[in-house]
């Protein structure tokens, strides 16, 4: 019955189910791959922009003959400098952390985490998947066009990103197709979105009450909840941006202008309405990147401490509180934007009032490492290092909630060593974890523990010494977004800039460890068995890799919470939420 | 492996405390709104450093104590998460409380509006220079006409000194000049992309935004010579747009203004 169901899955050919499979898990898999491939171009574009503020100034052979007419003399042109600043933040923003934990993982498992065979609308997602890679090509493709990627930052601040090549390089084409990027962006997301939700409500299992469902796909649901809201602002504002640059409306630009000589023919537009649509999307996106980690971890440390998890409730109930929150908060990026001071000061309440339950789960993740029997995987490490940084970011974070003190750190490097913290950290050590907890599933094998260990350890000790210095350098007033170091000032910070370069490099490397145990674990990694981490979830319930057809029909029924951890014998201290599916396990 | 992540974690926390106290990192204030502002920094710095040494010491503490021994049983943390929710309410009520009090202060000083003999300057953002001007005796600034803007003779606001009275005595400058101890009235506004004026020194930071007029205040209290630079990408010349804020006792500014009046 059900095999036959399976049987005309694979008759549909290799095409249908594997290239433009509907089918949950591939779906997932391109996008980690799509991810990683991002992830490697924009970590890429990160090292050429270290290098040439730390040693750029003099040139730098080889960088002439990289790039050419970019870099005469080795020394890149300010505006390249910013291109790559912007396709940096555009592709890690967006394609790596909107798509990695969100995407890659939630496609994969919440079907599974909840007991469905697939998603409520799997050609969605698997529109969403091209949609999204479609959007990926046209970003890169800014790389190619005459003019070359825009130079207005992740954030295209109008009129700059609005008044066309007037403004500067790069502000003809490559600004047009960025905004149309992101469009495309934006509608696979929210089809992805819209997708996660309906079946967060609609396909749990038999016995999968909602206090039941692990705190990852609550995590899930409530991401996709802000992606739907925020990316549908975010298309919006993206359209009437293009409709200033293409069709002579003026929404974001104001009259005057006088811009490289030339009256601008706009009139009656307002820079901050871009800023408040932009922020209203900005900051839950922000949440877009940390949720997922928020349930990867609560999940992850409970497994690993073999106890259960301290206040699923509460937990559940702030990250709740959070994602409401997330959309009252976004004029704390504009304090200092000409906004009127009184919002500004309404802005910050909500602002530090939004990290009470932030520090309400990282307490309760140490009270569930206490008192646990504590397994040092490299899942674990991961999940332990993000509970760190996330401390620190969460701290730098508060010292910005306040306006007078953002009067001063704004736009310096304190708020990128902030949110480099969090977004640029912890999110990504939440990915990591997942990466090393969830492989086994994906892929049948395990990845080496050791590798892992010597990529974690490195990297954590790598990522302090690349942020930290940023906020000291931020309290010194060192500006963002400079292409060069060229007054007195900022060159007496040159010292420690060539030290973050170095560590960035040095912690740059240490990812090929971690590339080289992926790939090579695929093939050559030991097989895994069906549960390898004695984890109590429904995917492990099924063999690993996860077949095609995860449960053949027979869907689970659950009967237990997600983290029924630490009784029972030493061997077998848990209790699966289904003891009743016939395949893996026994 | 949980140990020596302990050993790191502690090592980082004492180092960045380190870092943060091996100097005093921000220039020091010249302006009389700066020493409320630094000290509400100095304040939730201290304040934030404190919980960071505390929450990763017992981050560290944890994973070295917990790990898994053959004959360790697991427990539960004893006070439920009762406690979790009131450590995190009272950080959140010092953080409001100080927000309202401190926080409310240091932000108001920044705006509480004009004084009746401050002087009033505005400086204008373009890509990629400042340019400040002066009312004049009369008080009032002349009319802009975006097509008057010439900068090749000069005329960067594009004032119309034929026809408009209260252009006349305009004092149009590259350097901003002002004397010490008045309260300024600085207004900005751009003239073509978004660009910001900040002085680390005077602790002011403020976009500058095309079609806006926006009013900063402070009383700069230490003559010396400063750097304005710009913070809001502008543009591929973003890196280099300064300008310089010559602060300087009332005497020479009366001076200044004399020889620079038309
Ligand atoms: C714990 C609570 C947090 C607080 C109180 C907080 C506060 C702030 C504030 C006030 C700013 C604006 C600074 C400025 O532009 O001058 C900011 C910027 C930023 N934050 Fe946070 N933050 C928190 C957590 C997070 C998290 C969890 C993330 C991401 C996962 C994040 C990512 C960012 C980013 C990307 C920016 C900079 C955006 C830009 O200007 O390009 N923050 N944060
Ligand atoms: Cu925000
Ligand atoms: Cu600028």
């Amino acid at each position: 019955m059900n095999s036959s169901r399976a049987g005309k899955e694979s008759r549909r050919g290799f095409l249908r189910t594997y290239v433009f499979s509907t089918n949950h898990k591939v779906v997932g898999i391109q996008y980690f791959f799509l991810s990683l491939f991002a992830v490697v171009v924009g970590m890429t574009l990160s090292w050429i922009m270290r290098i040439h503020l730390a040693w750029g100034a003099g040139g730098i052979s080889g960088f002439q003959n990289l790039f050419g007419l970019n870099a005469p003399g080795g020394v890149l042109t300010p505006e390249y400098y910013l291109s790559l600043l912007t396709l940096h933040g555009t592709i890690m923003i967006f394609f790596v952390l909107t798509t990695a934990p969100q995407n890659a993982f939630g496609s994969y498992f919440l079907p599974l985490q909840i007991g469905a065979e697939e998603t409520a609308f799997p050609v969605l997602n698997m529109l969403s998947f091209w949609t999204t890679l479609i959007a990926l090509g046209v970003l890169l493709s800014t790389l190619f066009v005459s003019d070359g990627p825009p130079i207005s930052g992740w954030t295209a601040y109008p009129p700059l990103s609005a008044v066309g090549r007037d403004a500067g390089p790069g502000l003809a084409a490559g600004q047009n197709l960025w905004i149309i990027s992101l469009g495309i962006f934006c509608i696979g997301a929210m089809m992805s979105a819209l997708n996660f939700i309906v079946t967060f409500i609609d396909m749990r299992c038999q016995g999968m009450s909602l206090m039941r469902v692990p705190l990852t796909c609550w995590a899930w649901f409530i991401t996709a909840i802000l992606i739907l809201l925020s990316f549908a602002v975010l298309l919006a504002a993206a359209i009437l941006l293009l409709l200033d640059r293409n069709a002579g409306t003026s929404f974001f630009v104001p009259a005057n202008l006088l811009v490289s000589g030339k009256i601008d023919p706009h009139a009656g537009g307002s820079p901050l309405l871009w800023q408040h649509l932009f922020w209203f999307f900005g900051h839950p996106e922000v949440y877009i990147a940390i949720l997922p980690g928020f349930g990867i971890v609560s999940h992850l440390i409970t497994c690993f401490s073999r106890k259960p998890i301290l206040g699923y409730r509460v937990i559940l109930g702030c990250m709740l509180a959070i994602g409401f929150l997330s959309f009252v908060v976004w004029g704390h990026h504009m304090f200092v934007s000409g906004m009127s001071p009184f919002s500004g000061f309404l802005f910050s309440i909500p602002t530090i009032i939004i990290s009470l339950p932030s520090t309400i789960v990282t307490l309760l993740w140490l009270g569930t490492l206490w008192g646990g029997r504590l397994h040092f995987s490299t899942a674990m490490m991961f999940c332990l290092g993000f509970i760190s940084t996330f401390i620190t970011g969460g701290l730098s974070g508060v010292l910005l909630a306040h306006p007078a003190i953002d009067s001063y750190l704004h736009a310096t490097y304190f708020v990128v060593g902030h949110f480099h913290m969090v977004m640029g950290v912890s999110a990504i050590f939440g990915i990591f974890a997942a990466t090393y907890f969830w492989f086994p599933k994906m892929f049948g094998r395990l990845m080496s523990e050791r590798l892992g260990a010597i990529h974690f350890g490195l990297t954590f000790v790598g990522v302090y010494c690349i942020f930290l210095p940023m906020h000291v350098l931020g309290m010194e007033g060192s500006p963002r977004r400079y292409a060069m170091l060229t007054d007195d000032f900022l060159q007496s910070t040159v010292g420690m800039h060539r030290f973050i370069t170095i560590a960035a490099l040095a912690t740059g490397a240490v990812q090929l460890v971690f590339l080289f145990n992926l790939f090579w674990s695929m093939f050559k990694g030991k097989r895994a068995g069906a549960n390898p981490w004695n984890a109590t979830s429904l995917e492990w319930s099924i063999d690993s890799p996860a077949p095609f057809m995860s449960f053949h029909g027979e869907l689970p029924v659950v009967c237990c919470g997600p983290y029924e951890y630490g009784d029972g014998t030493e061997e077998r201290d848990f209790v699966m939420q289904s003891n009743s599916v016939g395949s893996g396990d026994q | 492996m949980g140990k020596f992540f302990s050993a790191i974690v502690a090592v980082i926390a004492l180092a960045s405390a380190g870092l943060f106290l091996s100097r005093h990192w921000m220039p020091s204030p010249t302006a009389r709104h700066a020493p409320i502002l630094d000290s509400q920094l100095h304040w939730t710095l201290v304040d934030a450093g404190v919980i960071f040494l505390i929450a990763q010491f017992v981050l560290a503490a944890f994973v070295w104590k917990f790990r898994a021994l053959p004959d360790r049983k697991t427990r539960s943390f004893p006070v439920g998460v009762r406690i979790a929710i009131i450590i995190a309410v009272v950080f959140i009520g010092i953080e409001l409380f100080s927000a309202a009090t401190l926080g409310r202060r240091a932000w108001a000083s920044m705006y509480d509006g004009s004084a009746s003999n401050s002087l009033q300057v505005e400086a204008m953002g373009q890509q990629f220079a400042y340019y400040f001007r002066y009312a004049g005796a009369d008080g009032k600034f002349g009319p802009v006409h975006t097509d008057k803007i010439n900068a090749s003779i000069g005329n960067y606001f594009g004032l119309d000194r034929a026809n408009d009275d209260a252009s006349k005595d305009d004092v149009v400058s590259a350097e901003l000049v002002l004397p010490e101890n008045r309260p300024i009235d600085l207004f900005l506004t751009a003239q073509d992309v978004i660009h910001s004026f900040y002085v680390r020194e005077l602790r002011v930071q403020q976009d500058m935004v095309p079609g806006m007029r926006i009013p900063v205040h402070f009383t700069p209290t230490k003559a010396g010579r400063y750097e304005v630079v710009c913070t809001q990408l502008c543009g591929l010349g973003h890196y280099r747009m300064r300008a310089y804020v010559r602060i300087v006792p009332e005497t020479e500014f009366e001076n200044w203004m004399r020889a620079h009046s038309r």
